[in-house]
């Protein structure tokens, strides 16, 4: 049997510059330390210890009881509807913004050259609004998910739709970001040719980039349909319905075996999602 | 008629990389032009002028007696359906059906509304039926176009020139990127449709002897300015040596032709 092939470098060929990163890196790593406060030991001291080890145990067995059961049914379809209708008013909003965020399509390259070139004021305009949309998605997805909600509940009252709204804000402003991204990545050959045969910006949009990315654009938005579900437990914490809301009041009552028996059901949302998505990809 | 005049027309790419220095062409309507020269001559540059995807640094472009240099908006686009192109790397969408490919043709035409019902149930699919048998592949009309060999996208490309009707029909390289057997095949269809149907047709040429069998006008184009203009008889070999001298005609390349001239504008 052959060995495997170590490759060998002379000192001569090392460059001094991951030393140099390494020692930065590590510098960085004990001047965190220190700054936040790790203290592991607080973790093995006799009281911390009890009060993990009561939290955990105390989750054990997970509450199977019919009648909490039963409790729970509406909340986690409370929870699902929330991540859906969330998932969908950011795909509203990130959609047509990150259009217009993608620099190709709204001001340089290929597309824009005839049309802006001698024409000063379109150029300008189409500069702004690329800037004005990349200024919207940043400020939607800057503003934590749990912060809007918390405006969204002072505006609409408690329960689902506030959190609805949290979440197709900021995911919109995420979204929006990513497919940006994705479009700015296609080939820009085939819409050279789909422009010259006279074709709009929104139809070169919709025969040229949406078919080169649907893939990718279909699972980062299942993917942020995934991460919707968890978001919206943690938005249930300042009142916004669903599983979250049930968290909230079973740590309020020490009811630890209870918080287990969510956290199951919101693992086995999450991987039904996971599912689906494997699914919708293997399709396309 | 007139088709084309270009009036000293100059193309300066960044600040410095001039891809075309005073070009002069006119074009009669009807006519069969072909484009030879080395890579970075300035043909591409030139075709996206003449297609107007680019706008020239200066002098004055008129197609069929107008001025197109400064037109905007939906005059632009107007203009632009008038012109169709074939590529060299054939420029369809990988994903989308044959079918669509070939009514992308017909963008120029339809409202917004209209082609992206399009996409759900294809309009005027008798139409784009009767393209894809001129060019010979009526059977792929429902196969993805990724699943076509390169010359059956070439021809694809082709029948999306024939929806979209133009005047002109420009083909930039059409056959650098498919099998040598099939190149004559592809040239000779472009003739033909450019002599039933009456379209101007220019031509951007690799293969000399192709350009020298099938076409009446001979450009050699070597610096971005046009060497000779002639009849295929007056295009001797000595005229064929300085347009090439120095270098190699380069027909084996893969990448694309005048890629150095054209990547500031596609950043």
């Amino acid at each position: 049997m052959k060995s495997p092939v170590h490759p060998y470098f002379s000192s001569s060929q090392k460059s001094a510059f991951p030393y140099l990163f390494g020692l930065f890196f590590l510098l960085a790593l004990v001047d965190s330390w220190r700054r936040v406060g790790v203290d592991l030991v607080l973790l093995f001291e006799r009281q911390g210890r009890d009060n993990v080890i009561k939290f955990v145990t105390g989750m054990f067995p997970p509450e199977h009881s019919a009648q909490f059961l039963s409790l729970m049914i509406v909340p986690t379809l409370e929870t699902i509807q929330i991540s859906v209708m969330g998932t969908l008013i950011a795909i509203a909003i990130g959609f047509p913004i990150g259009i217009l965020a993608t620099r190709n399509f709204s001001v340089g390259g290929i597309l824009n050259e005839a049309d802006t070139m001698g024409a000063p004021t379109r150029f300008a305009l189409r500069l702004s609004i690329y800037y004005c949309a990349r200024g919207a998605l940043s400020f939607f997805r800057s503003i934590p998910e749990f912060v809007w909600a918390f405006m969204f509940v002072r505006a609409v009252g408690l329960g689902p739709f506030p959190g609805v709204l949290a979440i197709g804000v900021a995911y919109g402003g995420m979204l929006g970001k990513v497919y940006s991204e994705i479009f700015e990545a296609v080939n820009p050959r085939p819409l050279e040719a789909l422009q010259t045969t006279g074709a709009n910006k929104l139809q070169i949009f919709f025969y040229g980039w949406l078919p080169q990315v649907l893939p990718n654009f279909v699972s980062y938005t299942l993917y942020r349909w995934e991460c919707a579900v968890r978001a919206s437990a943690i938005l249930g914490l300042v009142g916004a319905g669903g599983l979250g809301q049930q968290i909230e009041i079973s740590m309020r009552m020490f009811n630890f075996n209870e918080i287990l028996t969510i956290l199951i059901i919101l693992f086995l949302i999450v991987a039904g999602v996971d599912y689906l998505s494997a699914k919708v990809r293997a399709i396309l | 008629m007139e088709q084309y005049r270009l009036d000293k027309v100059v193309k300066i790419f960044g600040r410095r990389q001039i891809a075309l220095g005073g070009f002069d062409l006119a074009v009669r309507k009807g006519e069969k032009v072909a484009l030879i020269g080395p890579s970075g001559a300035g043909k591409t540059t030139l075709f996206r002028l003449l297609n107007l995807t680019l706008r020239p640094t200066s002098g004055g472009l008129w197609i069929d007696g107008g001025e197109v240099v400064n037109l905007h908006g939906t005059k632009l686009r107007e203009a632009r359906r008038r012109i169709g192109t074939v590529y060299q790397q054939h420029n369809l969408v990988p994903r989308l059906k044959v079918i669509h490919n070939v009514l992308c043709g017909r963008l120029g035409q339809w409202s917004t509304a209209r082609s992206l019902w399009s996409l759900v149930r294809p309009a005027d699919v008798e139409v784009a039926y009767q393209a894809l048998k001129q060019v010979g592949i009526e059977e792929k009309i429902f196969s993805r176009t990724d699943e076509l060999s390169g010359g059956q996208q070439q021809r694809v490309a082709i029948a999306r020139v024939l929806l979209q009707n133009p005047e002109v029909i420009l083909a930039d390289e059409p056959v650098s990127s498919v099998d040598p057997s099939l190149a004559s095949s592809i040239v000779k269809l472009l003739v033909e449709i450019s002599e039933t149907m009456g379209k101007t047709l220019l031509v951007n040429l690799h293969s000399v002897d192709l350009a020298l069998e099938f076409f009446p006008r001979i450009i050699g184009m070597r610096n971005g300015t046009a060497l000779f203009d002639l009849t295929p008889d007056k295009v001797t070999d000595d005229l064929l040596e300085d347009l090439y001298s120095g270098r190699l005609p380069d027909t084996d390349r893969d990448g694309i032709t005048d890629e150095e001239s054209s990547t500031p504008i596609l950043q």
